[in-house]
């Protein structure tokens, strides 16, 4: 076994500097803890943790990934650019989820139905409620789910911004650094071997690499059934501010919500999106922004005129039963996982980096983490 | 490529300088000085730079400005500018009303 550089041992390392990665070496480092940060790419952040449409909601959620959910609004978002000392342009405004026909209403109604059971403030409000909320409405809504608490931030500031502080805090990241295996010491997760030849030594090791989690973990023994699913993004050129609240659709047509900057961003699906060619350039297809462009404007006739900027895409880590994986690997101690956020990881993130760093820690965890456990798929029969 | 790959190294404290006030992205309105000051902070690429800044995000996606943020990196970096990495060209070309991207579809 090679031996290790001093330089390169930490008490944790984690693989990936997304959203996830970059917030857990936020809370380790703030306990005092000396903790290492690969990223494969040459960007800090340069998957879906930068690329997504910036949503921090509530409703919509899985019953069990709506209290990690509610526990980050609650406690953690509010603060998060005082803690972070830069503004994550966090706006809770609510979250209208709109409906135009009665199919729509009925999706909405299931949706309202689980948020409640699970203690969240969500109702259902008429067309004419949602039009007082957001005045630019298309008369064509008949119906939303409304809930007040939720909202939107920045991603690209969220993501920069925990690896701005940790790195203030000591953590050290190293970018271009692909990780080839997790090497065991005496039957425990100690080494992280890079491709070009790099050994990294921890207690602990996370794996927060999105979809590229998968074929590290594999190399273990350890498979998390999950595929690569190409997101899309545009933005509009800036106005003066209309209004603050995120928005969604029953169809699911688009999602999106107005910047801090003025510019919309809006993020949608043209139903193709699982089936794009993978490519590292993350290419968008010619057909989805069309397609988000007629979603927005069905709902949001005033916006058509706007100038289309920029569209983008992102890969998402959709895992088979679409909640993710936040978990200690029982069979390999010292490994936690924590990937297949399934698109809607930015919302929760706060949340799961406080998580990671009390399980790196070996501390009890804040939040029950049963329903994430890397061993929970079964096959149908 | 990027030549930076290690981020702890340490530049010192950030200290102003008199040009700090040039405007160097004019879409979105953002100067020499908040671009080293963001450096200081670890944004060591130009794409790094563009998330944090929004510079190169405004109207001309950074035809203007690309090359004089990636020049600022690399002096404050003591870089070329070709190792301050890549920046990724995006549809639509030039900027276009979202009702005529909306109209991709024949006889709509």
């Amino acid at each position: 076994m090679a031996s290790v550089n001093i330089k390169n041992k930490a008490d944790i390392v984690i693989i990936g500097s997304g959203v996830i990665g970059n917030a857990a070496a936020y809370y380790l480092s703030k306990a005092g803890k000396k903790v290492i940060v690969l990223e494969k790419e040459d960007n800090i952040g340069d998957g879906g943790s930068t690329r997504n449409g910036g949503g921090v909601r509530q409703s919509g959620r899985h019953p069990a990934e709506l209290k990690l959910a509610m526990y980050a609004v609650k406690n953690l978002w509010p603060n998060l650019s005082e803690e972070l000392g830069e503004d994550v342009e966090y706006y809770q405004e609510g979250n209208l989820r709109l409906g135009k026909t009665k199919e729509h209403l009925k999706i909405l109604e299931e949706i309202v139905e689980s948020g409640k059971k699970g203690g969240l403030d969500l109702g259902m409000i008429s067309g004419e409620e949602a039009r007082e909320i957001n005045p630019y409405l298309s008369d064509e809504v008949i119906g939303a789910s409304w809930c007040p608490t939720d909202g939107h931030a920045n991603p690209l500031k969220v993501t920069l911004s925990y690896y701005k502080k940790a790195r203030e805090l000591g953590a050290r990241f190293i970018t271009a650094q692909n990780v080839k295996r997790i090497g065991k010491v005496r039957g425990s997760a100690r080494k992280v071997i890079t491709k070009n030849g790099s050994v990294f030594e921890g207690d602990k090791i996370i794996l927060a690499a999105g979809y590229g989690s998968r074929s590290i973990a594999q190399k273990i023994g350890i498979d998390i059934p999950m595929k690569q699913v190409l997101l899309e993004v545009l933005v509009t050129e800036p106005r003066p501010p209309m209004f603050y609240q995120m928005l969604g659709t029953a169809a699911a047509d688009f999602y999106g919500h107005q910047s801090k900057h003025g510019s919309f961003v809006f993020g949608g699906t043209s139903g193709m999106d699982a089936y794009a060619v993978e490519d590292e350039n993350n290419p968008t297809l010619s057909k989805t922004a069309p397609s988000i462009c007629r979603g927005i404007i069905k709902y949001f006739p005033v916006l058509q005129d706007l100038n289309i900027i920029r569209t983008w895409g992102g890969y998402i880590d959709d895992c088979t039963d679409h909640i993710p994986v936040i978990s200690n690997v029982e069979e390999v101690p010292g490994l936690i996982i924590a990937c297949a956020f399934s698109g809607h990881g930015f919302g929760i993130s706060p949340a799961v980096g406080l998580l990671l760093s009390e399980m790196a820690l070996e501390k009890k965890t804040t939040l029950d983490i049963k329903p994430f456990h890397y061993d929970r798929f079964k096959t149908k029969i | 490529m990027a030549k930076i790959s290690d981020r702890s190294i340490n530049l010192g404290s950030f200290i102003k300088r008199e040009d700090d006030s040039i405007v160097i992205c004019r879409c979105e309105e953002i100067t020499k000085g908040e671009i080293r000051e963001a450096i200081y902070a670890g944004m060591f690429t130009f794409q790094e730079v563009k998330k944090f800044l929004r510079t190169g995000m405004g109207l001309c996606q950074g035809q203007t400005c690309e090359k004089l943020v990636k020049n600022i990196i690399a002096e404050e970096l003591n870089i070329s500018p070709l190792e301050t990495g890549a920046a990724k060209g995006r549809a639509p070309m030039r900027p276009i009303p979202m009702r005529i991207l909306a109209n991709d579809k024949e006889g709509s």
